[in-house]
Order: structure tokens, then C-alpha cells, then sequence
């Protein structure tokens, strides 16, 4: 606390830090927390039974749910395509690595509508990729898994773009000595490279599921947006939008920003807690 | 290089600054549109402006913006600078006459209620219409699945579930638990409910869903005769009976006043009355009222009913209330599972 406030004292070497800083919190302001304060202003005008009313509406309930358990499944997925992809772009020298890893920030380029479209038409029963999944009788666009499917597009990139560096950073004479002890490839793996990139691997599967319960472009376009079955929270909000219903889309938006914000913090605690202790 | 942009930027600001200079200019006006007007107004503005330009001796820049209305209603209520609006929904022109940006006798202020052209709900169905789709009756058969946007965020899936509604109202002679019931099983039938009319059409025409995609006439028949969609050989069906679903216009009052273009901005959309424009709209498959051109094009049309909502339902606040406000008709009967 007190070593955190010396530092005010003490002129930092580097120079440029007063307007810096003061550029850094100007742009916070404006960009992220006066949109932050101004939404939380409407519900602040919602008496709580009508807040209360807003949120547990249960088209909206329900909605909640479907948006979740698609963004639990996207993650998950997510999580272990995007540590694969990381691996082979991080531990492989082939030709044409540069151009994978290229291509995995395209979700970040593309509109996420165009995105959307693009999918419904490749998963769609007669559709190239969807074809494969009729055979088995699953229905992927305009049904649940198109959710989960247009999810998992625009949130791996998070995951690549987290466990990517560290891996690359991760020292192979770890695993070398790890070797030499005799351990097994499955042991090095789970006893030395895992335990190092955890971190990285929560904080990109976190944000990736951040990302997916407020998704909206890609997913509205695939989901066929059924009452009860394939709406997701962003849709109710933009519906209360169109109703021209502020106070109960902000207060919607409230509650989604209130569950990122504690996955957030939880997240924050378990890795310190968990990593900690392992580092010492 | 740092200098050269510069200097670019500088003589590119200075050059057009010029040219605005040595011509007698208006200002500019915007018109607000719903989504599928580009086509339409692509065609109406450069001819108003060679109107105007004859008759002022004046160039006239016309901006158009084009998004769903309820969108476009939010964001002139929220400062957005609109001179015109022409939206295909009553309801998105009365939510700005609450916020005192339209004058409120906006309906009398041009012919026909202020809506210089119109539609109706009709069906495009598969080649060799497959399942035999005649009339509403047909879209609440078990074996019929529909695509038509969401009616919360889409105005013309407000018509639509309108015209199932006025058609099942007639046919049960006002019966409501009836109604309601007819209007349900409809709604259910939907295997997709886009966000807005593209995505539904994109969902019908390339994706292959459903066996009916219903939207506006004018859009069914574009759709049909378009050349992205031609191939797949789709058929329009028109109901005897359907909804008649109007386009109004109206000047934005407080912003036409504000930036003083009150006389352009009327006169923009009183061109729209115009024989050449009415002419002009009819190729775009729009239903219109001026009457030399209602005669000419009179075969082009499907005979149909069309019953007007307020007639029978009371008027578009009304309307708004009973079924698409939040937990209105529509959520009711959507929530039945």
C-alpha cells in the first residue's frame, strides 16, 4: 500500500510517465467506464421490483441458461482446439506455419455477422460441413450446437493468443532434464509442460467465455432464435432495444456484466491462491 | 512522407472547400429509411435532386441512412440529425411524435395518411409449390414450417403475424380464444426466427429452410425475380385476404426547423406523390395510390383483401400495447410451449 504510493514520490527513469498515465486513465474513462456508469444509470432509475421484474422474465431466465451452457461448450472446446493449434504453431517449424498463425486472428478481423452467416450456410443439412453431422442426425445450424459452433469461432482466438507466448517462452531443458530423469512423454507433459501453461490456459478459456455470453453478430445469424430453445442474452437485449424498453435492457446487460465481472474476480483468486503456493 | 500526407489532406480539404464554394448549394437533407429501401431510394433521390435543381437552381446532396425503423426511431430520438423519415412501420413514426420530434398531426401533412406507397404480407414458396400453399390456413398445418423474422425486432414480421391475426379474427367472427389459438399454432410453425427480413431470406432462399417465407409483397416478388435467387425457381403466393401494411413519411419537425430545411425536406417527400415516382415504385413491385398508375399497373397484382389493422384492431398505440409490448399477445403466445 504505502510502497505503492513512494512511487508518487520517486520520479520514475522513464520519462513521459505523467502523460502517459494521464492519457491511459483519460481514454478508460471515456471508452469503458462513463458507456459503464451511463448503463448503470438507466437501472438506477428501475425501482427493484421492476429491475427484479426485468431480470427473471422467463423468456429472459431461460435465455440465460441457453447462453451459458452454449459458452460452457464452446469454451471447453475451445480451450482444446486453441491449445493444439498454439502447440504446432509454437513447438513445429513446417511450412506454412506462419500462414496458421495468421489465420487464427481471422475471427478477430471478420464482422461477426458476416461470421455467422458463413457458418449457417456450411452447417446446414445439405451444407458441406453440416452434411457430415446429418448422417448422424444432428442439426448444428438453427439449432443449439450453431451457438455453440459460432461461439467457438469468435472465441478462439483468446485461447491461441494466451497459451501461444508462454509456450514459446517455456524453456525445452525443463522437459529435456525431465527426461533424462526418466520421465515418461505423458509424465513431461502433465508433471512439467501443463502445470506451467495453466494460467495461461484459465486466463484465455475466461476470457473466451466472457466473450461468448456476450456474442450477438455471429450467433443471432445460426441460432434460428426459437422463444426458450436458441435465444441467448444479447438478443433479449437488443429485443428490449427494439421495444425501446432502455431501463430493462441495461438492467439484462447489468446481469451479464455482473457474472463476468465475478468469473473475472473468482478467476483472479484462484490462480494466486493455486499458483502461488506451487511457486513457492 | 509525414508532409506529403499532410499536405494531401490540406489541399484535398482546401480543393473541396472550394467547390462547395462556387456552387449555389443546399443543405444537405438525411432520410432515414428501413432496411430494403437502397434499392428505392437509389432511384427516387437523383431524380428529386434533378428536380429540385431545375426548379431552385440549387444542387441538393440527400443522404440516406438504412437500418431496421425501431433502430433508426432510437437513434433520432437520441440526437441523430434526420430531416425525413420513410419507415414501413406507423409505430417507430408515433414513438418520435411522443418525443416531441414530430408534430402529431404528421398523418394529415401528405396524401393517404402519409404513406405515399404500399404493401401487403405475401408467401414465396418452394419450386412447383411442393405443399400446396394457397392461403393462412395452410401455415398452420403440422406439416408447414415458416421462416419470417422476429416480430419484436423486424417490421415486417409485424405485419405478418398481423395478417395471421386479422385472418383467423374474420374467419372465427371475433372469436379470441380461437384466434389466439390459430395465432399460436402459426408462431410455432416458425423453425426461424431471424433478427431482420435478409437474415430470414438468407435462411429460406440459401440455407433451405422451412417451406414458406413470409415478408412484403413487393420483397416476395424482388426476392423471386432477383438475380441472386432466380435459379432456385421460387414461387410467390398473395392470399385472397392479408394485411395492408403502409409506408409512411414524415418531415422530423424539430430537426427540419433546427438546421431550416423544412422546405426541401416537404417538398422531398411530396415528390414522392409524383406520377414519376409512383411510376417508379411500381417497379419495385410497391402497391400505389395515384390513380392513372394504379390503372396501367392494375394487372401486375394479385387480387387480394387487404383489411387495414386500426379498422378492426383500434389504432397502432393500441396495437403496440395489446400484442407487442413486453409480455403483450405476442410474448404470451410465443411462451406457450
Amino acid at each position: 500500500m504505502f510502497s505503492s504510493l513512494r512511487f508518487f514520490r520517486n520520479k520514475p527513469i522513464l520519462p513521459g510517465f505523467a502523460l502517459s498515465f494521464g492519457f491511459s486513465s483519460l481514454y478508460l474513462s471515456l471508452v469503458v467506464l462513463i458507456p459503464l456508469a451511463a448503463l448503470l444509470m438507466y437501472v438506477g432509475d428501475m425501482s427493484w421490483p421492476a429491475y427484479w421484474a426485468a431480470i427473471t422474465d422467463v423468456r429472459v431466465l431461460q435465455s440465460y441458461r441457453v447462453t451459458a451452457a452454449a459458452a460452457v461448450y464452446s469454451t471447453i472446446a475451445a480451450t482444446v482446439i486453441g491449445f493444439i493449434l498454439a502447440w504446432i504453431v509454437s513447438r513445429y517449424d513446417f511450412p506454412g506455419r506462419r500462414l496458421i498463425d495468421a489465420l487464427v486472428d481471422l475471427p478477430f478481423a471478420l464482422p461477426t455477422s458476416v461470421a455467422g452467416i458463413t457458418l449457417s450456410a456450411l452447417f446446414i443439412p445439405e451444407g458441406w460441413l453440416g452434411r457430415w453431422f446429418a448422417l448422424f442426425g444432428w442439426q448444428i445450424s438453427y439449432a443449439f450446437p450453431g451457438i455453440v459452433v459460432a461461439m467457438l469461432f469468435t472465441s478462439l482466438p483468446f485461447i491461441v493468443r494466451s497459451v501461444q507466448p508462454v509456450l514459446e517462452e517455456l524453456e525445452s531443458e525443463q522437459e529435456e532434464a525431465a527426461a533424462t530423469l526418466g520421465a515418461r512423454q505423458w509424465q513431461i507433459f502433465c508433471k512439467v509442460t501443463l502445470p506451467a501453461l495453466m494460467p495461461a490456459l484459465i486466463t484465455g478459456a475466461s476470457q473466451a467465455f466472457i466473450r461468448s455470453l456476450g456474442e450477438f453478430g455471429a450467433v443471432i445469424m445460426i441460432a434460428g432464435n426459437i422463444p426458450f430453445k436458441t435465444e441467448v442474452t444479447s438478443l433479449m437485449i437488443y429485443v428490449r432495444l427494439q421495444e425501446f424498453n432502455y431501463a430493462a435492457a441495461a438492467a439484462i446487460a447489468s446481469v451479464v456484466l455482473v457474472a463476468s465481472l465475478l468469473l473475472l474476480f473468482l478467476l483472479q483468486l484462484v490462480q494466486t491462491q493455486l499458483f502461488q503456493k506451487d511457486a513457492r | 512522407m509525414f508532409k506529403t500526407i499532410l499536405g494531401a489532406i490540406t489541399s484535398f480539404a482546401l480543393l473541396s472547400g472550394v467547390s462547395s464554394v462556387s456552387q449555389a448549394q443546399d443543405k444537405p437533407i438525411l432520410n432515414a429509411s428501413y432496411d430494403v429501401a437502397r434499392e428505392v431510394f437509389s432511384a427516387i433521390n437523383p431524380k428529386f435532386q434533378a428536380q429540385w435543381k431545375t426548379q431552385t437552381g440549387k444542387d441538393l446532396r440527400i443522404d440516406q441512412s438504412f437500418a431496421g425503423t425501431s433502430r433508426q426511431a432510437q437513434d433520432i430520438i437520441q440526437g441523430k440529425k434526420v430531416d425525413t423519415v420513410t419507415f414501413n412501420q406507423v409505430t417507430d413514426i408515433d414513438i418520435l411524435v411522443q418525443r416531441g420530434l414530430v408534430n402529431k398531426d404528421w398523418r394529415k401533412a401528405f396524401p393517404n395518411n402519409s404513406s405515399p406507397y404500399y404493401s401487403t404480407i405475401a408467401f414465396l414458396v418452394r419450386k412447383g409449390n411442393p405443399k400446396h400453399i394457397k392461403g393462412w390456413d395452410d401455415l398452420v398445418r403440422d406439416d408447414v414450417k415458416l421462416v419470417f423474422p422476429n416480430p419484436k425486432t423486424s417490421g415486417n414480421a409485424r405485419y405478418t403475424y398481423l395478417g395471421a391475426w386479422l385472418y383467423a379474427n374474420e374467419k372465427f367472427n371475433g372469436d379470441q380464444g380461437k384466434t389466439k389459438q390459430f395465432v399460436g399454432k402459426f408462431l410455432h410453425n416458425v423453425v426461424n426466427f431471424a433478427t431482420g427480413g435478409r437474415g430470414a431470406t438468407v435462411a429460406f432462399a440459401q440455407n433451405g429452410q422451412g417451406d414458406v417465407l413470409l415478408t412484403f409483397e413487393s420483397e416476395v416478388l424482388n426476392i423471386a425475380s432477383s438475380d441472386e435467387f432466380k435459379a432456385g425457381g421460387y414461387e410467390v403466393v398473395v392470399p385472397a385476404v392479408s394485411v395492408l401494411a403502409e409506408f409512411p413519411v414524415a418531415v422530423v419537425d424539430k430537426v427540419v426547423d433546427e438546421k431550416g430545411t423544412r422546405q426541401v425536406a416537404t417538398a422531398y417527400l411530396q415528390y414522392e406523390y409524383s406520377r414519376e415516382i409512383q411510376l417508379l415504385l411500381t417497379t419495385f413491385h410497391y402497391r400505389v395510390n395515384h390513380p392513372d398508375v394504379a390503372k396501367v399497373v392494375a394487372d401486375r397484382y394479385a387480387k387480394v383483401r387487404l383489411i387495414d389493422p386500426t379498422k378492426v384492431l383500434g389504432s397502432w398505440e393500441q396495437i403496440q400495447q395489446t400484442h407487442f409490448a413486453s409480455g403483450g399477445v405476442l410474448d404470451q403466445l410465443l411462451s406457450q410451449r
